[in-house]
């Protein structure tokens, strides 16, 4: 019975820490809302949403900064559970949708897209943004199963290397070929969440709200694939199955993610990480803590680019980066060749 | 206890199985029995095909031709969630990710008892305390699997398949990297799941003598090909390790067992 209590006392800790993160995202959502090129008080901002007046400021709160904290939430969360999915998956601690190129898959797809086509919709490019995702984890896992070392944590590494780059790559070259491209696009295949409309937002949320739910549900399954390929199957797991299952998952998030906001790195690494050192390994609590850590992180970085370089068009994925760059390096020194 | 293997039934069968990685045969008309309710050892030199047929024997690696039958019945016509109920499998250097608890991993071994987004049950709950008493890890249960010494370690795997309430465990080199103590631990654990509890167990075991003391049947393996099957007096002889490993040597008896023991010379 004490070990029943413990279990609870543990879940209840866990319950209240999930309503602490949640609350820090709401408040960094409201400051981020309430900070820019004008300072706006939180009364304002709470009118604009409860008595829209046509303001300017009212209007500056709906067209431009609540879209951009709402990118923020969507492709923070969609990461962080995309890198957390992956990393059970491939039962390995550096999988992540950016550096195992499913990220740079999608964001070449929809440069590729703009540039021969001409800007569309948000709704167009998350199609292109899923194939693009879809192809490159497909290349992963080809070039990751060849040799001995076929789906060893070193060998899947190297080849989402090899993906990353070479389609990062392809991606500068078309950008440096095609004059016209749109400034915007630039700044996007850096990641960033300036400049987004509620539109976009509306035509991606339903993609990143049914794979963060299908990635609840797979929870318990998730925990097992993470045990490896032979141990999962030997415990009647049907991987064909459930590894189907996470990646038509991974691509949902990390497609719809990159279709919002461009290829943001790192948050779909650190995220669960951090996560996994607070609260352990149990799947169940590792993907909702990382869709709001994931969500808070973005809205944070996204804050912290503006208020120190002094610019709204600050890309959010270069924040990530300079933060994420020293806690990668730290990881891999740590803890590379044990399993996630 | 030695005893003639044809008043005991096959648990396990491999018929007529071929086994290859690519263009590389590494087994070949293989026809195996393994004894209900009996600790069978495969042993043979490196690249004998041990931990291979094992595997075969799990339904992780399809024998081709040939079929592995348990009680009868072929396990190509059985679904992996239904081989999961009867057979437990342990292979070797399993990892777990950082964190995990001995209760979170055994909890992992009801996976094919669960239904998709079934709930918890007693009878899971029961399942797992009985394999934590077994293995001796009650106390334990809420430790991480890297704070445990490897024999320690080894005996939390071996609750998830004990957990999985199979009647068939097949280990692949248990004893690989434990000590003396926690190895002899390890083969008393294997000998009262045989005796008391009515488990077939099979292991590919590297000690000659470790396998001769506790095995109730032998299977010497070279070259994909078995050499010899039995109780271990009639398997473990001069000629047979002579044979089989190249090692010329003196088989006396043990003198607290009573068991062969094989001393290279």
């Amino acid at each position: 019975m004490a070990r029943r209590r413990g279990r609870a006392a543990r879940d209840g800790v866990r319950s209240l820490g999930l309503l602490l993160l949640f609350c820090l995202l709401v408040a960094a959502t409201l400051w981020s809302v309430a900070t820019g090129s004008t300072r706006i008080p939180l009364a304002t901002v709470w009118d604009a949403v409860s008595s829209f007046d046509g303001s300017r400021e009212h209007l500056l709160i709906v067209m431009i900064r609540l879209p951009r904290v709402l990118a923020a939430v969507l492709a923070g969360s969609a990461l962080a559970v995309s890198g957390a999915v992956m990393q059970a998956v491939t039962n390995n601690p550096l999988a992540s949708p950016g550096l195992l190129g499913i990220n740079a898959g999608a964001s070449f797809a929809v440069v590729l897209v703009i540039t021969l086509f001409g800007a569309g919709s948000g709704g167009t490019f998350i199609w292109v943004a899923f194939g693009g995702a879809a192809l490159a984890a497909l290349l992963v896992h080809v070039l990751g199963s060849f040799g001995a070392a076929g789906q060893s944590t070193i060998g899947i590494v190297i080849a989402g290397a090899v993906v990353a780059s070479f389609l990062t790559a392809l991606t500068s070259a078309v950008l440096i070929f095609d004059q016209n491209t749109l400034d915007a696009v630039r700044l996007w295949t850096a990641g960033s969440v300036s400049g987004r409309t509620m539109t976009q937002n509306a035509s991606v949320a339903p993609y990143i709200l049914a794979g963060l739910s299908a990635g609840l549900l797979l929870a318990r399954h998730l925990a097992i694939l993470s045990l490896g390929r032979e141990a999962a199957r030997s415990l009647g797991q049907n991987q064909a199955v459930w590894r189907t299952a996470s990646i038509v998952v991974v691509i949902l998030l990390a497609g719809g993610a990159v279709a919002l906001a461009g290829p943001i790195g790192f948050v779909g690494l650190v995220v669960p990480h951090i996560v996994r050192l607070a609260i352990g390994v149990d799947y169940r609590w590792i993907l909702p803590f990382s869709a709001i850590g994931g969500a808070f992180l973005v809205v944070v970085a996204d804050l912290a680019g503006r208020l120190i370089f002094h610019s709204q068009d600050f890309p959010v994925g270069v924040t990530t980066a300079l933060f994420g760059a020293p806690f990668f390096l730290w990881l891999a020194r740590n803890r590379a060749g044990r399993p996630a | 206890m030695p005893e003639d293997e044809h008043t005991v039934p096959a648990k396990l069968v491999a018929q007529d199985v071929a086994i290859a990685y690519g263009d590389h045969r590494i087994v070949a008309d293989l026809d195996l029995l393994l004894p209900e309710r009996r600790f069978t050892a495969l042993i043979g030199p490196n690249g004998s095909g041990k931990s291979t047929i094992l595997r075969s024997l799990a339904g992780l690696k399809a024998p081709s031709p040939g079929s592995i039958l348990l009680d009868g019945r072929s396990i190509e016509t059985l679904s992996t969630r239904e081989m999961a109920r009867r057979v437990g499998v342990l292979l070797q250097g399993p990892v777990a990710p950082d964190g995990l608890t001995v209760r979170d991993l055994v909890q992992h071994g009801r996976y094919p008892h669960r239904s998709l987004f079934g709930r918890w049950s007693e009878g899971d709950q029961s399942a797992c305390d009985e394999a934590l008493m077994l293995t001796g890890m009650t106390t334990l249960a809420d430790a991480t699997l890297e704070t445990l010494s490897g024999g320690q370690r080894q005996r939390a795997w071996i609750a998830m398949t004990l957990a999985q309430h199979g009647d068939v465990l097949l280990l692949d080199e248990p004893t690989t990297y434990l000590d003396l103590a926690h190895q002899i631990e390890l083969m008393n654990l294997i000998t009262i799941l045989v005796r008391d509890h009515g488990k077939t167990v099979v292991a590919v075991l590297h000690d000659l003598n470790q396998a001769a003391r506790y095995a109730d049947h032998i299977v010497l393996l070279k070259g994909g090909k078995i050499r010899a099957a039995g109780p271990p007096y009639d398997v473990i002889s001069q000629e047979a390790i002579a044979e089989v490993f190249g090692v010329r040597s003196l088989v006396i008896r043990d003198p607290v067992a009573g068991t062969p023991l094989c001393i290279p010379l």
